[in-house]
């Protein structure tokens, strides 16, 4: 009872795509196709989240999703300058900073700052300057490191050009350095981006008006004014309108920078 | 803070003395006692290792020396007092590896320096630097990156980056060491009309006809020491010592010369 390899392995994927064909088989008999289109493609339904869905929540989500980004560069960024600091006392902060926000769920960083600050310093944050926090502190504990490691991959020979030509180290590092290490970090940066883009849904827990709803609470009230998926589906799919082409941006950079090299 | 209105004119462009520089328990520089006339050119030969890269980075603080003193146009870089960023304002340096910003344009290679170190103006800074990429032959490459140029021309930058910066003394570190063959020649002329116009120069090098030709003096460097130095003609034509000879004879001699680390 022999097989040569070749009568093998096409009994093998022939088995293969028999199990499938069966699994599928199976799927359609017991579903109920009513039903499900009902629960998630209600043409009526989708047509209502219409415009909204697009021109509140989706624009909120980017606004929300570019502050918290913004800040969390900035501070990130600061970051990983105090990380390669020459003063201990720097890098240390910094790494506990990082190792903290890195640490624990950006959720329970949205419950402290939308619930916790309000009520233990009996100030209200605008609502912006409250997604702009949460989302940036988490974020920037993330990108800190990602910057330190671009910061690290330009050669010791552009710092020593500019130091040669008269720059002090700091100018060095803003002129020469920066600018090569943030290009070497933009498709990780922009991977960040889409995280945070997907974290922006957490602004739901924060009581928002109708107004600065976001594509997972607009979507979530949807869902409970029609009793249908459809909202949630469609709110996905605003979700991968941004991401997607963001996903494409970063294969792009990222063969760019293997090219370059 | 001593400022460069202090640099004496009468003084060496470069005086060095009891020179140290260890690595941990490496002692790269073992004692180097050495001066630079204003205008000279000095030629600094020597086997790899020998410690002719550390010796020249140390006269621009690139590195600390562990002891002993450098004075550039009589200030003492070596001060801790001393403003280190205005004296390597004086001195143009050259690297092997070229280490142009590869984020700039050839034309913002030599603008940016001025810019933000002598707070240049940018029309007076670019038309410096157009004035500069002239005289090494790159007019028509001022709007291209680094990465589009081949390496002779990236070194003719890099040495016109320096010179935009007016320096009183150049030191370059094995321009042509990078360098295909071909590319070597363009690189030692314009080298060869700074020499020509008067500029100090400290050069370490492997090419020993540009060393006879142009170097005022040539200094031969083994272990950290200076071994030998005199005459072009005198250390490469006529060598006193043993090891100065053999360094010679293996440099020269191309079947000797391949297997040899020193002309990587
Ligand atoms: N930053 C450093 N840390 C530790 N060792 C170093 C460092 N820089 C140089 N060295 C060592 O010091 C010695 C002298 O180095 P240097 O670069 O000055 O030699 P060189 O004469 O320029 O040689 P080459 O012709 O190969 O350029 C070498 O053994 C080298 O490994
Ligand atoms: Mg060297």
């Amino acid at each position: 009872m022999s097989m040569t390899r070749r009568q093998r392995t096409r009994l093998v994927r022939s088995a293969q795509y028999a199990v499938l064909g069966v699994v599928l088989v199976v799927i359609a008999q017991a579903a109920d196709w009513g039903e499900i289109r009902r629960a998630f493609f209600d043409v009526e339904v989708a047509k209502a989240q219409f415009p909204d869905i697009i021109t509140t929540a989706l624009v909120n989500t980017v606004i929300y999703t570019l502050l918290g980004f913004g800040f969390g560069l900035a501070l990130g960024l600061l970051l990983a300058l105090m990380r390669l600091s020459q003063v201990p006392p720097y890098r240390w902060l910094a790494i506990v900073y990082i190792e903290f926000f890195r640490g624990i769920p950006a959720l329970l960083v949205f419950i402290a700052l939308g619930f916790g600050v309000p009520l233990a310093f009996q100030v209200a944050l605008n609502q912006y300057v409250t997604v702009m926090l949460a989302l940036g502190l988490v974020g920037a504990a993330y990108m800190a490191e990602t910057i330190r490691a671009g910061i690290q991959a330009v050669p010791k020979g552009q710092t020593e050009a500019a130091r040669s030509l008269g720059m002090s180290q700091g100018r060095a590092m803003v002129s020469i350095v920066i600018p090569q290490a943030l290009r070497i970090v933009l498709p990780p940066l922009t991977n960040e981006l889409i995280l945070l883009t997907k974290d922006s849904s957490l602004v739901y827990l924060l009581g928002l008006s109708l107004s600065q709803y976001e594509l997972a609470k607009f979507g979530r009230d949807a869902l409970n004014q029609n009793r249908s998926l459809t909202p949630i589906l469609i709110a996905g799919l605003c979700y991968l309108v941004i991401t997607l082409p963001l996903g494409h941006l970063v294969r792009r950079l990222e063969a760019r920078t293997a090219r370059a090299r | 803070m001593k400022e460069a209105a202090e640099l004496d004119r009468e003084a060496p462009a470069i005086e060095v003395r009891a020179l140290h520089k260890s690595f941990g328990t490496l002692e790269v520089l073992a004692g180097i006692d050495f001066t630079v006339a204003r205008g000279e050119v000095v030629c600094v030969i020597g086997p790899s290792g020998s410690g002719k890269s550390t010796l020249l980075r140390c006269v621009n603080l690139l590195e600390e020396p562990t002891s002993g003193t450098v004075l550039v146009a009589g200030a003492e870089v070596t001060d801790p007092d001393v403003d280190i960023d205005q004296v390597r304002r004086g001195i143009g340096m050259v690297f092997q590896s070229f280490n142009l910003f590869p984020h700039l344009t050839a034309l913002q290679n030599l603008t940016l320096p001025q810019r933000r170190v002598l707070k240049r103006d940018k029309a007076e800074a670019t038309r410096i630097a157009r004035d500069r990429l002239a005289r090494v032959g790159l007019t028509d490459k001022e709007s291209s990156y680094p990465a589009q140029l081949s390496g002779g021309q990236q070194q003719r930058v890099a040495i016109a980056r320096a010179l935009a910066m007016d320096p009183q003394l150049m030191l370059f570190d094995e321009p042509t060491s990078a360098l295909d063959p071909e590319l070597v020649g363009d690189v030692l002329a314009v080298m060869r009309s700074l020499a020509d116009e008067g500029m100090t120069m400290l050069v370490v090098t492997h090419e020993m006809s540009f060393a006879k030709e142009v170097a005022d003096r040539v200094v031969f460097m083994d272990g950290g020491v200076i071994v030998e130095e005199g005459a072009p003609e005198q250390v490469i034509g006529a060598p006193g010592h043993a090891r100065t000879q053999s360094f010679l004879s293996r440099l020269l001699d191309p079947a000797a010369a391949r297997i040899s680390p020193s002309d990587d």
